[in-house]
Parts: structure tokens; C-alpha cells; sequence
């Protein structure tokens, strides 16, 4: 028997479907990933099977069993006994999933105590169990810790601990590794192997990343705006690619920009250049009378950026990059070294040099319209546009991105994330700069929208000779759009060289350690080809 | 921890000296003389001057200063100029008063506002959060010396459970004591409950949005217990901060509602001293509401680090 069934699941929200028909299976010991673009309602699906979706969304139909079970026929306080105990759940943010104000040895056995009306003292040693299980030893990682002494892998693991340590049979894991780094995502998703495995329960996980779920799942389901699109054995579905969507969404995942040579009249030209760059912060005092420490996030530093050339960074959380990043944009103040635009210092090349951030969403003020939030850079320019060279700038910088000429006169919330992605790099093009720096610009975009956000930057970098420093933590993305890449590590650039010869053949141990722990797209060009073959024979 | 603390102490120590600086100074820039004000239109200069002499008024700034402060730290307030009497007994059969009233209020604010607030918030947006909102609005609009003056009509003129004003002292038993002060309390706490319950409701509203009462959810706990368990603890910290607020503020600011409920608090003995010139008497007084308001401060501090293990290590 299955642990899970879910039979044409129907969910909306006041005016508007939002999962229609939807139906899989799991089985124990099976991992089952949903994937899908934002709205597709992979999160929504999860969060059905557990009856905690938001207020607003109701259901108008379909059945979930749980070993059987119709969880639709429980009452709240017997839903309260399968969450947490048939069911367990992890989520996204590690960062914020855990309460800041209790311990990590209370929060475990409270998941204990509430199901099995254990003492303190069992639920306590229970919890310590679980949480060797997961991989946090009795040494370093007493129950007394908080949340916040914990890193963001470790913290998923505390989360894990807590959502297994009842034994459910069915575990859901919505994006559990997205917001951690390529080796913390390897070893989290190792321990959800083994404790599927170990435990012989069923594994819901939601991931938008096809790589993960290539490596991680058994089978597969596909959704797009509330359906789903194909099921099925995950290498069947991937390798057959039978809908035209899991194509789409195949092609865009693995997505190479055509990044046009460098070229234009200053090409090769020495742009950035950056020596021997100390940043540090101080730690605080252990007593008000002992010295100020510092801790060095960016130890001595060196590189340079050409005319026109692209460039990526890549570490992991905590390796200095930000740091290294807002010291170049002016923003930090260094330590030691020099860093030097075009033989100035970044605080008087500002227009020369400009940023794309993460986040769409919180790096636009909602209350100014789009002309006014794209033409802000202006404002360090000496000499003031005119009314009609603004109109001028704005529209060229419109038209550049392939947004209307009417997005001027919006309000940033009328836009998708990607078309505000594109207004955060009209925002870094209306200056005309040298340099654009994305700070992990397209991480936070689905991949078909990636995709395009990419061939945009490809394109804008040939026409307008810009240099790229391209910061991020997704090696498939620097692939395809740097030149040269630089590895980081604690503070240091471990390794710098030719894109394609780094990721090819690093030298580095950790270069090695992040290509190996990075989840990879099976590549069936060459098994399609065959199997195409054999079916025209 | 330790450092923590002993950067609050430290604070508290500094802030204490700063104000006790600035308010002998604001006095001394008041203008009127005290020996003048109390001996007459017609006091002769000479009389005047004597008078200054006996009163310790014609030292230089920076003596008088030292020894005010000196005085204060050995528990000796100074005389003081009308009632010639030790300001340091003066002020404390007021504080008697005082502070229990102001704890009292305090006390009923906290126990309307915390249950209303977590009410509100865990119905928001349902009729019984709306309800809730409006009386907290009505609660603020009503003028305390109003409100307090229809408690008196009600419950001391109509029903007779109270006296209508006056306090007995506590010497005729704790209980009489209280009973005179609950009419004051009340009148006091209704604006205080109200300000508090709207706070408590939005920072609960806020955490109850938190992706760690997600995580509470699917371990099995009810709406209710996730709340109790782990949403209130992370509601608290504005919480906290406004209570401490409300303690100063009751403290001192219960002037209006001791003059309708005739009671000799440290809000009339202020206002007194004030008309009287008798500048004795409202500097130690506002020193001793200072003290009171930085010593709140620091405990709300301590609260904070009880609260959260966070700021034990930050600050």
C-alpha cells in the first residue's frame, strides 16, 4: 500500500484555481520530487497534505490518504497528532524555521513530548538522539544551543531532527536545500537518502532545481499552473521529455548564454583593478576593557577586471565575496590594499561602476514609479539631464532591457520578478557604466526566466562593451556567462583562471569539492540522438 | 552575559550622573530666589542674605553641586525650604503611595492588555479582533481625569464600594489600602491597557507570520499552543520596552488623577514644591523619578537578555 495517494486535488483561492486535478503516489521508501516554476503549486500541493494551507485557499476537491487514511475525514485535534508525527515537514529557510528564543534540545523534544507524552527527561534524550542521527554530535552541539549559534546547514539538520524524530511515514521537504550552499545541499540531501532508507518512509520533495531532483528522486512529477503536466519514473521522464513543458523547463535549467567575444575600442584595457584588499569587522569585546578583535572576511585580495571582460566569483556562504563586492562598489571601507576604477578610488567612479542585486523584490522603493526608480542613479551625475534627455536615457535604458516604453509611467509591484530584474539592470544601464556587478542576479529567478536574463546580459555586454564581475554561488550559471572565474575561500581567491578550463579541470581541492558537490543535469543529447535512431530503423 | 551586564551597569551609572548634572542645573537657571519667595514682598535685603546663608545657597555652583549629590548618596535629601522638614521623609511617605498605585496600574494594565492582545491577534481580521480594536481606540480617546471622575460617581457616590477619595495609610491594613487605590489604578490603567493591548496585538501578529510557527504547526501543535509555546516569548520584546515606558510614566505622570482622587502622591508633592519655589524638594524629587525611570530601564534590559538569548551575546 502506499503511504501516500493523492486523488485530484482541487484548491483555490477566492476567484481563482489554483491546483486543478492533481494526483500522485508515494510509496514507502520512495522519494517523490514535485517540481515546477513559482505558481505552479508544488508548495501549495505540500502544504495540502498537511491541512496547513493559508486562510484564503480552500478546497473544492479530491481525496489525500495517508496509509489509507483520509486525512480530509480527521478532526483539527487528530490532524495535530498526524503532523509532526505520521507527517513530518521541513522547509526552506533554515535561517528562520527554527524559534530564535528556545533551544535546540527543547525544540526537539517538544516534537517528542506532544506525540508520545513522554517526561522532559526521556523527550531530552530522545531529542539527543535524533540529533546524532542527524549528524550534530553531543560534542559540539549540546541540546543547550541556540538556533542562531548554528549555521544555516546545521539549523536544516536540527529541522530534520525535529521532523523525523517521531518516525513518520511520510516525510515533506519543500526546497530543503535551496537556500544552502552546494556542500551543505550535497550532505543534506545524503542524510535524507539515509534516513529514507534507514526508516523506510515515503519522501515528498519540492524543488524548482531538475539537477536535484535527476540525482535525489525515483519519480517525478511535473507541474505547471496547477496541473500536473507528466509523471513518472524520474530518468524516464527526464530522458523521454515527452511534454513540450519538461522540455522547456530541461532546455532552460542547463541554459547557455552566447556570450559574444570581447571586443570595441577599449577592449582589453585595464578597468578594475583590486591589490591586495583587506576588509575586516570587529568582534565584540569579551570585556569592556579587552582589545578590539577583528576577524578578516577578505584576506589580501587580488585581481583585475579588463574592458568589456566578464568575470565570476564563486565561494560559498561566508567566504568573503559580499564583503569583497560592496568594498569594490564603494560601500565598505578597506583595510589594506587598494582598489582602484580606472586609477580612481570606487567612492569617486561610482557612475562607472554599477550593481544588479538579488532580491527582485526588496531592492525597488514600491512607493516611486519606474521612471523615477530607474533614473535614480542621476543623482550622482554633476550636470543634472534635462527633461528630454531623461525621456531619452529612459527609454533607451526601456528598450535595452525589452521592456514597454510605458513600464516608465508603473508601480514596481505591476511586474513579474524577472521584468523587475530586468528594471534592475535598466536602473545599472542608465549611467552607461563599465562595470555592472550582479550580486547573485539571477538566483532568485525561475529558470526559464534565468534563462532569458542570461542571453539579455550576454547581449547587453556585446553592445554596450560591459564588463561583468558576476557574483555567485551557482556554478552552472558562471559557466555560461563569464570569461574568467575566481574561487573563494575564507578571505583568499584560491584559484582564478579560463572559465571552461577551471570547471573542467580544476587544480584546487575545494574548485574540485564544490564542481563534485554541485548537482549535475544528465546529459541525453547523446541517448535521445540513439534512441531517435533506433526508432526511425 | 557578564559583559552584557556589565555594560547595562555601566550605563545606568553614567546616565545617572548625566541627569543628576542636569538637573541641578536646569534649577539653577530657573529664575526666583527661595529665601526671597519665602520671606515676603517686603523682606529687607539683609534678612534675605541671612536667609541664603542658613539655606547653603551662596556657595559656588560646583559646591553646592558636590554636596547635594554627596547629601544624596548618604541618604540626606537636604531641608526643605517651607515645610523645614527632611525632604528625604517627605518624599518617602509619598512614594508609599505612589508606587504601589503605579504597580498596582500596572499590574491591571498587563493582565487587561496581554489576554486582549493575544485574542485580537490570533482573530485578526474576525469580529472579535475588530471588537477588540475599538475599544482599545475608545480606551485611548477617553480622558483619564473623566473617566476617573465617572468611577467616582458609579462605584464610590452610587454603589458606595469605594471611598471616593482620600488614602487611609497602611497602617490600617493592607487591604483597606489597596481597596483605596483601585478606583486611581483603574483610571490610570484604562488608557495604559489600551496602548499595550494594540502593541502585544501587532508584534504577535508580526511573529505569528514567522516561518518557525510554520515549523510549530507541523510538529503537531495546535493554533493556540504555538502561540502560547512559541509565539508569545518572541512577541515580547516591544512589548517589554513600552511596559517600561508605562512604569515611568505611571510613576510620575499620575498627577491629575492624585488630584481627583485626593491623594498625597509624588505627582502633587512636584507640582507643589513647584508654586512653592521650594527647589529643595523638586530636585530631589525629579532625581528620584530619574533614578526610578533609568533603574526601569535597566530591568527592562534585563528582561530583554531573559527574553532573548540573542541579545545576551550582542548589545
Amino acid at each position: 500500500m502506499s503511504v501516500l495517494q493523492v486523488e485530484n486535488l482541487c484548491l483555490e483561492v477566492p476567484g481563482k484555481q489554483i491546483l486543478s486535478g492533481v494526483g500522485f503516489e508515494i510509496a514507502a521508501g520512495e522519494i517523490l520530487a514535485v517540481t515546477g516554476e513559482s505558481g505552479s503549486g508544488k508548495s501549495m500541493t505540500a502544504l495540502a497534505v498537511m491541512r496547513l494551507l493559508p486562510n484564503a485557499v480552500r478546497k473544492t476537491g479530491g481525496r489525500i490518504l495517508l496509509e489509507g487514511q483520509d486525512l480530509g475525514s480527521l478532526s483539527e485535534a487528530e490532524m495535530c497528532r498526524v503532523r509532526g508525527g505520521r507527517i513530518g515537514m521541513i522547509f526552506q529557510e533554515p535561517m528562520t524555521a527554527l524559534n530564535p528564543v528556545q533551544t535546540i534540545g527543547d525544540q526537539v523534544a517538544e516534537a517528542v513530548r506532544i506525540h508520545s507524552g513522554a517526561s522532559r527527561r526521556e523527550a531530552l534524550e530522545r531529542a539527543r538522539q535524533v540529533l546524532n542521527r542527524v549528524g550534530l554530535d553531543e560534542e559540539r552541539f549540546p541540546l543547550s544551543r541556540y538556533p542562531h549559534e548554528l549555521s544555516g546547514g546545521q539549523r536544516q539538520r536540527v529541522v530534520i531532527a525535529l521532523a523525523i524524530a517521531e518516525r513518520p511515514a511520510l516525510l515533506i521537504a519543500d526546497e530543503p536545500t535551496t537556500a544552502l550552499d552546494v556542500t551543505t545541499q550535497a550532505q543534506i540531501l545524503d542524510l535524507l537518502k539515509g534516513l529514507v532508507e534507514e526508516f523506510g518512509m515515503g519522501l515528498l520533495i519540492v524543488t524548482h532545481d531538475l539537477a536535484v531532483v535527476s540525482e535525489f528522486s525515483d519519480r517525478l512529477v511535473v507541474m505547471r499552473e496547477g496541473e500536473v503536466v507528466e509523471a513518472g519514473p524520474t530518468q524516464e521522464v527526464l530522458r523521454q521529455q515527452r511534454h513540450e513543458y519538461t522540455r522547456a523547463l530541461f532546455k532552460a535549467s542547463g541554459h547557455q548564454a552566447h556570450l559574444p567575444p570581447v571586443a570595441g575600442e577599449h577592449a582589453g584595457k585595464p578597468l578594475l583593478a583590486v591589490r591586495d584588499v583587506f576588509c575586516s569587522y570587529a568582534l565584540p569585546r569579551k570585556t569592556p576593557f579587552s582589545m578590539r578583535r577583528y576577524f578578516d572576511a577578505v584576506k589580501g585580495v587580488s585581481f583585475s577586471i579588463r574592458a568589456g571582460e566578464r568575470i565570476g566569483l564563486v565561494g560559498e556562504s561566508g567566504c568573503g565575496k559580499s564583503t569583497l563586492t560592496r568594498a569594490i562598489l564603494g560601500l565598505e571601507a578597506i583595510r589594506g590594499g587598494t582598489i582602484a576604477i580606472d586609477g580612481k578610488v570606487p567612492e569617486t567612479a561610482r557612475g562607472r561602476v554599477q550593481v544588479v542585486f538579488q532580491d527582485p523584490y526588496g531592492s525597488f522603493n514600491p512607493r516611486h514609479k519606474v521612471a523615477r526608480l530607474i533614473t535614480e542613479p542621476f543623482h550622482i551625475l554633476d550636470r543634472q539631464p534635462t527633461a528630454g534627455e531623461r525621456r531619452d536615457r529612459i527609454a533607451e535604458a526601456l528598450e535595452a532591457v525589452g521592456l514597454p516604453l510605458d513600464s516608465a509611467d508603473r508601480y514596481i509591484h505591476e511586474f513579474s520578478g524577472g521584468q523587475r530584474q530586468r528594471l534592475a539592470i535598466a536602473r545599472a544601464l542608465i549611467l552607461k557604466p563599465e562595470l555592472i556587478v550582479l550580486d547573485e542576479a539571477v538566483s532568485a529567478l525561475d529558470v526559464s526566466v534565468r534563462a532569458k536574463i542570461l542571453d539579455l546580459l550576454a547581449d547587453l555586454s556585446g553592445r554596450f562593451n560591459l564588463a561583468y564581475l558576476f557574483i555567485s554561488h551557482d556554478l552552472s550559471v558562471v559557466r555560461s556567462i563569464t570569461d574568467r572565474v575566481l574561487v573563494m575561500k575564507s578571505g583568499e581567491i584560491v584559484e582564478e583562471g579560463d572559465t571552461q578550463t577551471v570547471l573542467a579541470t580544476p587544480s584546487h581541492p575545494y574548485t574540485r569539492s564544490l564542481l563534485e558537490a554541485a548537482p549535475k543535469l544528465p546529459d541525453f543529447t547523446q541517448l535521445r540522438e540513439t534512441a531517435n535512431v533506433s526508432e526511425s530503423l | 552575559m557578564i559583559s552584557y551586564l556589565t555594560k547595562r551597569l555601566a550605563s545606568l551609572v553614567l546616565s545617572l550622573f548625566v541627569a543628576s548634572a542636569v538637573i541641578f542645573l536646569v534649577i539653577e537657571v530657573i529664575p526666583g530666589d527661595p529665601a526671597a519667595y519665602m520671606l515676603g514682598m517686603n523682606a529687607r535685603p539683609d534678612t534675605i542674605a541671612a536667609l541664603r546663608t542658613e539655606l547653603g545657597l551662596d556657595g559656588s555652583v560646583f559646591e553646592r553641586y558636590v554636596g547635594w549629590v554627596t547629601g544624596m548618596l548618604q541618604g540626606d535629601f537636604g531641608v526643605s525650604y517651607t515645610y523645614r522638614t527632611p525632604v528625604a521623609t517627605m518624599v518617602a511617605d509619598r512614594l508609599w503611595i505612589s508606587l504601589p498605585l503605579a504597580l498596582y496600574a500596572l499590574f491591571l494594565t498587563v493582565v487587561i492588555a496581554f489576554p486582549a492582545g493575544i485574542f485580537a491577534a490570533s482573530r485578526r481580521g474576525q469580529a472579535g479582533d475588530y471588537g477588540v480594536i475599538g475599544a482599545t481606540q475608545i480606551g485611548i480617546a477617553i480622558p483619564n481625569f473623566w473617566f476617573a471622575m465617572i468611577l467616582i460617581l458609579v462605584f464610590a457616590i452610587n454603589m458606595r464600594w469605594f471611598s471616593a477619595g482620600g488614602f487611609p495609610g497602611w497602617e490600617n491594613g493592607f487591604l483597606q489600602g489597596l481597596k483605596a487605590l483601585t478606583l486611581p489604578a483603574v483610571a490610570l490603567a484604562l488608557p495604559q491597557a489600551a496602548i499595550l493591548t494594540r502593541v502585544m496585538r501587532s508584534s504577535l501578529i508580526d511573529v505569528l507570520g514567522e516561518d518557525f510557527m510554520r515549523t510549530a504547526r507541523a510538529k503537531g501543535l495546535s493554533t493556540q499552543q504555538a502561540i502560547f509555546r512559541h509565539g508569545l516569548r518572541n512577541a515580547l520584546i516591544p512589548v517589554l520596552t513600552i511596559i517600561g515606558l508605562q512604569f515611568a510614566f505611571l510613576l510620575a505622570g499620575g498627577i491629575i488623577i492624585e488630584q481627583v482622587f485626593a491623594l498625597p502622591g509624588l505627582g502633587r508633592l512636584v507640582f507643589q514644591s513647584i508654586s512653592q519655589r521650594d527647589l529643595v524638594v523638586v530636585e530631589s524629587v525629579v532625581m528620584l523619578l530619574v533614578f526610578a525611570v533609568i533603574m526601569t530601564n535597566f530591568l527592562v534590559d534585563l528582561a530583554y537578555a531573559l527574553v532573548d538569548p540573542r541579545l545576551r551575546v550582542r548589545a
